[in-house]
């Protein structure tokens, strides 16, 4: 009798614990199926001189971030200043993949904010984003030297995901 | 009713498509007919990122866009429509199909709702069995018969109530 009382009660801890965990998550990282899988060759041409272009493959032997970014995108803004931080520190080369931006505008954005990258290339089109599995900006990509991705991180950077996160697996991959 | 309808759809199509105009959003469409059908048909299986709960067929965010160029351009250049789904999902993972595979992580998901189902159905019939072979009156004793009539200040007879007018 007393436990017929307490089953609707154990079915709603039950159900409530769930939907607890649930708002934990966030539905908005879908996780990447090429973590692990060598990050997708591409040639594109370069943002400060589209006269020349860059390759992945330049990057071969280099543990380094891939962050893709738009002027239009007001949480790269948000992330911008941890990638300045960074590039100062020198810890680790940032490419900047700019995704269907104007170019004007980004070097605008890029005089105004800093600029943290050692080399950014344009993705006009949104093409080499869509070989990436990019749909929302910004995502950063940690790619070793083999060129393999190795983590993907989706959205602004916070202090605490890159020294939480990837310091450590950059620091582990430029050992290894 | 229909017919009274129509003008007032035929307004509402027009605004609708002088609004797409002038954002700008005209998007490509193949020429050949049987392909943009095979474009919308395939993109109608496929999640938007962005949107989530829409379609890249229904969706107007610009990765959608993107993505339909993607479907419209591969099958255009012959690709069969599985050949285009293991594209998008080796890049964006089943997260883009609207029907996910069947898999080890996907096993609740298929199963979880249609196992509920049995269970609950068994539970229920279950209850209903045990409920049927039950006598609807519990028994009472020969003593707890004569209390009860004693308290419903009636004769020790079995007549029913209807009769005692």
């Amino acid at each position: 009798m007393k436990t017929k009382f307490l089953a609707p009660l154990a079915i709603f801890v039950l159900l409530a614990g769930f939907l607890a965990y649930g708002l934990t998550l966030n539905p908005r990282e879908v996780p990447s199926p090429l973590v692990g899988k060598p990050a997708p060759e591409f040639t594109a041409p370069r943002l400060d001189a589209p006269e020349q272009s860059f390759r992945v493959s330049d990057m071969r032997g280099q543990v380094f971030l891939l962050n893709v970014w738009a002027s239009w995108c007001v949480s790269c803004r948000q992330e911008h200043p941890l990638l300045v931080q960074l590039s100062r520190q020198g810890v680790v080369p940032v490419v900047g993949l700019n995704y269907k931006d104007e170019r004007a505008a980004a070097l605008q954005w890029l005089r105004e904010g800093g600029d943290p990258y050692t080399t950014n290339v344009v993705d006009a089109d949104g093409r080499i984003g869509i070989e990436y599995g990019v749909y929302g900006t910004p995502e950063t990509f940690l790619i070793d030297q083999q060129g393999v991705i190795r983590y993907k991180h989706i959205g602004p950077m916070s202090p605490d995901v890159l020294r939480d996160v990837l310091l450590p697996k950059i620091a582990e991959l430029s050992r290894g | 009713m229909v017919d009274h309808m129509r003008p007032v759809l035929a307004a509402l199509a027009l605004s609708l498509s002088a609004t797409a105009f002038a954002a700008g959003e005209a998007t490509p469409v193949a020429e050949d007919p049987a392909l943009e059908a095979r474009v919308i048909e395939l993109s109608q299986t496929l999640r938007c990122l962005v949107c989530q709960n829409e379609t890249i067929a229904a969706s107007r965010a610009p990765l959608a866009v993107d993505l339909r160029n993607q479907v419209r351009e591969q099958l255009a250049a012959g690709k069969s429509e599985e050949e285009v789904v293991d594209f998008l999902v080796g890049r964006y993972g089943d997260f883009v199909l609207y029907k996910p595979p069947f898999r080890a992580s996907t096993v609740l998901l298929w199963l979880g709702p249609g196992a509920l189902a049995i269970l609950g159905i068994g539970w229920l019939s279950l209850r209903l069995r045990r409920r049927a072979t039950e006598s609807d009156t519990p028994e009472l004793t020969a003593d707890q018969r004569t209390q009860a009539r004693q308290l419903l200040g009636e004769q020790d007879n079995e007549s029913p109530p209807e009769s005692r007018k």
